[in-house]
C-alpha cells in the first residue's frame, strides 16, 4: 500500500492533462487543469515550510559550529528574521505620504540592485567563456571561431562596410545550419520527455517516490 | 443588388419651396458628416438608420463551433459575393464626398419642389456618418476600413446588436469567442454604402454555443502520442522477454564514476545541482535519477555530496533518493538531511549562493543537470575556474553553447532522458529509450516525406502536423 497509493496517485495525476488536452468539457477543464494546478500550489506552499525549516537548521548548525563562511550564515539568518518581521508586520508597498514601507524598500533598493548585479556578471563570464571555446585547438574549435567572428561582425555595421556579403553570412548561419542543429535538438529532447513522462505514466520510473 | 435611393438619385431630383432654412439645416448636416464640426460627444441625430438598416446582398450563417468547449459560434458568408456587394454599394451610388456636394446643391437649391425630401435625406446621411465616426472616435474598436464590414451582436434580451469586430468582407469566417453557454446570440453584419448609409446582412436566428465531446483539431496529437506509447511499450516488453536493446556511448554518463572518483581521491565534496524547476518538470525528474546513482557512488565510496536546491518540491524528492540510495548501498549512518537542502525560491540568490559553495568549499566535482537558465554560465563558469570536473546536462537548448564552453562534458537534450535507462540497464528502461528512437525514426521518415512531397507540388501532407 505504502508504493501502490504513491503509483496510482502519480498515474492518475499524469493523466489528467491529457485528458484535458484533448476532451473540451467545461469540468474536465476545470477539474483536471485549472484544480490540479490550485493544489500543486497548495503543495508547494507546504513545502516552502520545509524550505525555510531546511535553511534554518543548516545555517544554524554553520554558525554554531563556526564552519568556514559562518558570517554568511549569520547574515542570511538575521536578513530572514528582519525581513519575516518587515514582512508580517511592516506592511508593503507604499505609505500615504508616498514613502516606502520597510519590506518594500529593502526589495526595492537592496534585493533588485543584487540580482542586477548577479545577471549583470554574465557578461564577463561570457566573455571568459567566449575566449576560452575560440582557442583555436582543433579543426572544430577553429571553425566555431570562424563561425563566430562572422555573425558578430555580421550583425554589427561594421560588416557591412567590409563587404555587403558579411551580413548576409551571418544570417544565413543563423538561418540554416544553426536553426536546423537546434532543431535537431529540440526534437530529441522532445521525445525524450515524451518517453520519459511515459516512464512515469506507467510507473516504470518513480524518482518522487525516492526510487532512481 | 438595390441602388442606394440617396446616391445620384437625389442628385436628380428636382428641389421643393421650402428652401432655406431646410436647406441650411442640410448643409450644416453635410458639413458634419465631412468632419469639419463633429466631434466625440456629438449626440446621435434622429433618423439614425440602425434600427433599419438596408439589406446587404448576402447571406449570414451562423453554427456552433465545432470541437470546442461551448464557448463560440462561427460565423460564415459568401465573401466573394459580399465583398462584391459592398464594392458596388459604393461604385454605383457616391462616395461620402459627393454626397456632402448633393447636400451643398440640395440647400444652395432649395427653392425648387423636391428640396425638402432632399434635405431630410442629406440630414439623416450626414447624421449618420457623423455618429460612426463619433462612435469610432470614443469606442475601442476602430472605424471599419475599405472593404471591411462589421460583426454585430446581439445577445438574449439586448435590443440593439452591437458592433464586436471588423472584419475583411472577403474573410467570409469569423469566430465569436468568450460567449455563455446559457445565452443565445444573433448576429448581422453591416457595412456602409455611399454616404454613410447603413447596410445590413438580416440577422441569424438565435443560437447558443454548446460543449463538444472531443476536441478533432487535436486527433494529430493523439495518434502521435498513441503511436509514441505503443512503441514504448512494445519494446518494453519485448525487453522484458529478453531481447537485446542496444544503447550507444554517452561520455557525459561514462564520466561520472571519475568525476566521483576524482572526488574521492581528493578527499573534496561533490556538488549536485539539480537545476532551478520544480519536479513537473522532466529534466528534473531525468536529474534526480542520476541523483540516485551519484549518490550510491558517494555512499559506497563515503565521498561528501551536497545537493542545493532552489525548490522545496524538488528538495524533498532528492531528500527521499539520496536516503534511499544510502540505505540501498548499507550505509544509512552516512546520510545526513543537510546533504539535501534548501537555498532560496530567487533564481540569482541561489546563483551567488552556490557560486559561494564552490568558492569556499572548492568541490572537487560539480553536476549541473536538469533546467536552467541565465545561471547557468554563472555556475559553471565558477565551477570552471576553481578546476572541479564538471558534468553539465540540460534540454534547455539557449544554455548548451554555455555548458559546452564551460563544462567537461555536457549532456545534449535527450542524452539527459536517456541517463537513467543508460545507467541502471534496466531491460523496461532500455525499451522505452528504443521507443523513442523508433518515434524519432518516423519524424525523420515523416520530415523527408515532406519535403519531396511540398517540392512536388502536393500540399496536403503537411497540414496532418499543424492543427487540423
Amino acid at each position: 500500500m505504502k508504493k501502490q497509493v504513491p503509483i496510482l496517485l502519480a498515474v492518475v495525476a499524469s493523466l489528467c492533462p491529457v485528458v484535458g488536452f484533448l476532451l473540451p468539457q467545461p469540468w474536465v477543464d476545470e477539474w483536471m487543469n485549472r484544480r490540479l494546478d490550485e493544489w500543486m500550489v497548495i503543495i508547494a506552499s507546504f513545502a516552502l515550510v520545509l524550505g525555510v525549516v531546511s535553511v534554518v537548521q543548516v545555517n544554524l548548525h554553520k554558525v554554531r559550529r563556526r564552519s568556514r563562511g559562518w558570517g554568511f550564515s549569520l547574515a542570511l539568518l538575521l536578513s530572514l528574521g528582519i525581513m519575516s518581521a518587515f514582512g508580517l508586520f511592516g506592511g508593503q508597498g507604499e505609505r500615504a505620504d508616498g514613502s516606502l514601507h520597510p519590506f518594500t524598500w529593502v526589495f526595492q533598493f537592496a534585493f533588485s540592485p543584487l540580482q542586477a548585479t548577479m545577471f549583470s556578471l554574465l557578461a564577463f563570464y561570457v566573455a571568459s567563456a567566449s575566449y576560452r571555446a575560440f582557442r583555436v585547438r582543433n579543426v572544430e574549435a577553429s571553425l566555431l571561431l570562424v563561425g563566430a567572428v562572422l555573425i558578430m561582425i555580421g550583425r554589427i555595421p561594421l560588416g557591412q562596410a567590409i563587404h555587403p556579403l558579411v551580413p548576409q553570412i551571418a544570417e544565413w548561419i543563423m538561418q540554416f545550419p544553426n536553426t536546423a542543429a537546434q532543431r535537431g535538438i529540440i526534437i530529441g529532447a522532445a521525445l525524450g520527455a515524451a518517453a520519459m513522462s511515459i516512464r512515469v505514466m506507467v510507473g516504470i520510473e518513480r524518482p518522487y517516490l525516492g526510487k532512481s | 443588388m438595390r441602388v442606394d435611393r440617396r446616391g445620384s438619385g437625389t442628385i436628380g431630383r428636382r428641389p421643393g419651396r421650402r428652401g432655406a432654412a431646410r436647406g441650411a439645416l442640410a448643409l450644416l448636416a453635410a458639413l458634419l458628416a465631412g468632419g469639419g464640426l463633429s466631434g466625440a460627444g456629438a449626440a446621435p441625430a434622429a433618423g439614425s438608420d440602425r434600427e433599419n438598416p438596408r439589406p446587404l446582398a448576402a447571406t449570414l450563417a451562423v453554427a456552433d463551433t465545432p470541437a470546442d468547449g461551448g464557448s463560440s459560434l462561427t460565423l460564415t458568408w459568401d465573401g466573394a459575393r459580399l465583398a462584391a456587394a459592398l464594392a458596388e454599394a459604393h461604385g454605383e451610388a457616391e462616395d461620402p464626398a459627393a454626397a456632402e456636394e448633393a447636400a451643398k446643391e440640395a440647400a444652395e437649391e432649395g427653392v425648387e419642389e423636391g428640396a425638402e425630401e432632399a434635405a431630410d435625406e442629406a440630414v439623416e446621411e450626414a447624421a449618420d456618418a457623423a455618429e460612426t465616426r463619433a462612435a469610432a472616435r470614443a469606442g475601442a474598436l476602430p472605424a471599419p476600413g475599405a472593404g471591411e464590414v462589421d460583426v454585430e451582436r446581439a445577445a438574449a434580451g439586448d435590443t440593439a446588436f452591437a458592433r464586436i469586430a471588423s472584419v475583411p468582407a472577403s474573410a467570409g469566417r469569423f469566430v465569436d469567442e468568450g460567449l455563455e453557454r446559457t445565452t443565445t446570440y444573433r448576429y448581422r453584419l453591416t457595412g456602409r454604402g455611399a454616404g454613410g448609409r447603413l447596410l445590413a446582412t438580416p440577422p441569424t436566428p438565435p443560437l447558443a454555443p454548446r460543449v463538444n465531446a472531443f476536441r478533432t483539431r487535436r486527433l494529430n496529437a493523439l495518434a502521435a502520442m498513441v503511436f509514441m506509447g505503443a512503441c514504448v511499450v512494445g519494446l518494453i516488453l519485448r525487453a522484458r522477454r529478453g531481447g537485446q536493446i542496444y544503447i550507444r556511448r554517452i561520455s557525459g554518463l561514462d564520466a561520472i564514476d571519475e568525476a566521483v572518483g576524482r572526488a574521492t581521491e581528493m578527499g573534496r565534496k561533490i556538488l549536485y545541482i539539480p537545476g532551478i524547476i520544480s519536479v513537473n518538470e522532466p529534466q528534473t525528474l531525468a536529474s534526480l535519477g542520476i541523483l540516485g546513482y551519484v549518490a550510491k557512488l558517494t555512499a559506497r565510496y563515503g565521498t561528501e555530496l551536497e545537493v542545493p536546491n532552489i525548490d522545496p518540491l524538488t528538495m524533498a524528492a532528492a531528500r527521499e533518493i539520496v536516503k534511499q540510495s544510502y540505505m540501498e548501498e548499507g550505509h544509512p549512518e552516512g546520510f545526513r538531511e543537510e546533504m539535501v537542502h534548501y537555498i532560496t525560491g530567487d533564481q540569482f540568490a541561489y546563483a551567488a549562493a552556490v557560486n559561494g559553495i564552490m568558492v569556499r568549499d572548492r568541490p572537487a566535482a560539480n553536476f549541473l543537470l536538469g533546467w536552467f537558465a541565465a545561471e547557468s554560465l554563472l555556475l559553471s563558469e565558477t565551477g570552471q575556474s576553481i578546476g572541479a570536473i564538471q558534468i553539465a546536462g540540460t534540454a534547455q537548448v539557449t544554455q548548451l553553447p554555455f555548458f559546452v564552453s564551460a563544462c567537461d562534458y555536457t549532456m545534449l537534450g535527450e542524452e539527459l532522458f536517456a541517463a537513467s535507462a543508460y545507467l541502471s540497464r534496466d531491460p523496461l528502461i532500455l525499451g522505452s529509450i528504443a521507443g523513442q528512437d523508433v518515434m524519432k525514426a518516423a519524424i525523420l521518415a515523416a520530415i523527408v516525406l515532406g519535403v519531396v512531397l511540398s517540392t512536388a507540388g502536393v500540399a496536403g501532407f503537411a497540414a496532418w502536423f499543424t492543427a487540423l
